[in-house]
């Protein structure tokens, strides 16, 4: 075969591949896998919701929309943020309906990321903004977060991460994959580092109503951070509709006009079909999300509890469904517990480095899974570690 | 009482569910979990446990039949008599009181349609109060007691995603 390498451009070249990717090979050749490892619900999207997708399609649903997406799926959503956060935007003009919080994040960073402007990433991350803003010719900053601190972003580490090319600030709270949560608190203690610095805050709320113990607070709502915020949502997680590829983004209608000019050239609109459900989500949803949560916070209690028992230190998550344990007591690098871990004991969790430097020492274990899938690795962890406790 | 209540929705999703795990989803302790579910099945609030089973999996061919009984109601008791009576059969599974064009609806499960016929006619038809009988018969079970019976639905995630 020809090495046709050279033709790629440098700039995507110079993304590192994807440390999930390695290990997702790994797991796919391994049998009787028990797996933590996934990042999705563990729910298939409620049948409400499904059936009303067959209805639009019935009723022959099967064009392009408007480039910001429907008017009605726009005008739930305005008045869907009002009830989360408090906040009015303007379904006309202040919000745009994107192909999952993905798309949403990379419209925002293409539409605000000049080359060499800088872009701090609270680190362990999600794993898409830093190649992100490596496209737009930024420069990704890890910032630091630590597990003494629950993953908060602490204000004085952020202050040492600014420069004059700082430009956006990306808030992934509930957070993967640490399950931290920043508490009003810890918002107040940003907002005026962000104002000094004029920074643009990219606040990815995906995971928001999987918040246990307490009402999710958005940095939007704090005092003169509206305008300074790209709010995104989206409905993969709370409403279990990864595949439906359906997000939106909020904030100042020059910011949102700017990611709408990009959305129209490149992606037209969001799947109609996607659309017509995320409108019977919004709509008629509350009552199955409110189930589901409640569901990820009982086992949420058990794997926590699950975890400590067999001698991982652990601190508690309060959001999203993501444990995120320190394996010091292993003695490995977080690849090689996860390597071992799955051939020894079929049992797949993340390794933390995946999810930037910082997460070295660490692995991600998600409990969305069923609590029979729960036990289970936990029995095979316990067994793991036994044999390998220094 | 909400305790209880949160106690009683898990164990009604998954009788199996150890006291201890309970006590670790509501924060609570594993002996006061044990001790409400005690008493709960003491005051037969849980009135007992079972399991769903897809005998014909095991070559089971039994045979189950949803009876709608016309009955003239008793002064004093009503319904209460003849229905108390019904449930004495141990081939009886179920006797509701019904709204609508028939009274009681009894579920009853045999080996054979033979079986069950020989029971309508002679123990069933023959109570007194009872005015008539239409038995229909299962023929598949596709959901039961919110367990889906042919193939449970997989899995169908990747494995590992971010
Ligand atoms: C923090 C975070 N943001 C965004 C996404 C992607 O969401 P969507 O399915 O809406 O593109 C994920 C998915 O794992 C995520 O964890």
């Amino acid at each position: 075969m020809n090495d046709m390498s050279k033709y790629v451009s440098r700039v995507v070249k110079s993304i590192p591949p994807s440390g999930i990717r390695k290990f997702f090979d790994l797991v796919s050749q391994t049998e009787g896998v028990v797996s933590l490892g996934v990042g999705e619900p563990d729910y298939v999207t409620p049948w409400h919701i499904r059936e009303a997708c067959f209805y639009s399609l019935e009723q022959g649903y099967t064009m392009y929309t408007s480039n910001q997406g429907l008017l009605e799926l726009r005008e739930e959503i305005a008045a869907y943020e009002k009830r989360r956060i408090g906040i009015e935007y303007s379904p006309a003009r202040e919000i745009l309906v994107t192909v999952g919080v993905s798309e949403a994040v990379d419209l925002a960073l293409r539409a605000l990321v000049e080359p060499e402007d800088e872009v701090l990433v609270p680190e362990p991350s999600y794993v898409s903004y830093a190649p992100g803003a490596t496209l737009t010719y930024g420069k990704a900053v890890p910032v630091q977060t630590y597990d003494v601190d629950e993953y908060r972003l602490r204000p004085d580490v952020l202050e040492s991460c600014i420069t004059p090319k700082s430009k956006v600030l990306i808030l992934s709270y509930p957070n993967n994959p640490t399950g931290g949560i920043m508490h009003r608190r810890d918002l107040e203690s940003l907002v005026d580092i962000i104002i000094k610095n004029d920074l643009i805050v990219i606040a990815d709320e995906i995971y928001s109503e999987l918040t246990y113990n307490g009402k999710h607070v958005s940095i939007a709502s704090l005092p003169g951070m509206k305008d300074r915020t790209v709010l995104m949502n989206g409905f993969s997680k709370a409403f279990a509709m990864t595949g439906w590829r359906i997000g939106y983004a909020c904030g100042h209608p020059d910011i949102i006009g700017a990611m709408t000019k990009i959305h129209q050239y490149t992606v037209m609109c969001a799947p109609i079909m996607g659309q017509k459900a995320a409108i019977e989500a919004l709509r008629h949803g509350q009552a199955e999300m409110k189930k589901m949560v409640d569901n990820y916070n009982y086992r949420r209690k058990m794997i926590l509890s699950g975890l400590r028992e067999i001698g991982l230190d652990c601190f508690e998550p309060r959001g999203a469904f993501y444990c995120f344990p320190s394996i010091k007591i292993s003695g490995m690098s977080s690849e090689e517990f996860c390597e071992k871990l799955l051939l020894e004991e079929q049992v797949a969790v993340v390794p933390g480095n995946a999810f930037g430097a910082s997460g070295e020492g660490f692995i991600r274990c998600c409990y969305a899974a069923s609590i029979n899938n729960i036990e289970e690795a936990l029995a095979r962890m316990e067994k793991f570690l036994n044999r390998h406790k220094k | 009482m909400e305790l209880e209540k949160k106690i009683l929705n898990l164990i009604e999703h998954d009788a199996k569910i150890s006291p201890k795990a309970i006590a670790t989803m509501l924060d609570e302790t594993e002996e006061k979990v044990k001790a409400i579910i005690d008493r709960l099945e003491k005051e037969k609030i849980i009135i007992g446990y079972n399991a769903v089973i897809n005998w014909e999996r095991v070559g089971d061919d039994g045979v189950t039949a949803m009876i709608d009984v016309k009955v003239i109601p008793e002064r004093e008791v009503g319904f209460n008599r003849v229905a108390e009576r019904i449930c004495r059969f141990p081939e009886v599974r179920c006797v509701y009181l019904m709204s609508g064009t028939y009274d009681l609806s009894v579920v009853v499960t045999g080996n054979t349609m033979k079986e069950i016929a020989w029971f309508v006619s002679h123990k069933l038809s023959t109570l007194d109060n009872v005015q008539s009988t239409v038995t229909h018969f299962v023929l598949k079970r596709y959901k039961q007691d919110n367990f889906i019976f042919e193939k449970a639905e997989e899995d169908k995630r990747l494995v590992v995603s971010p």
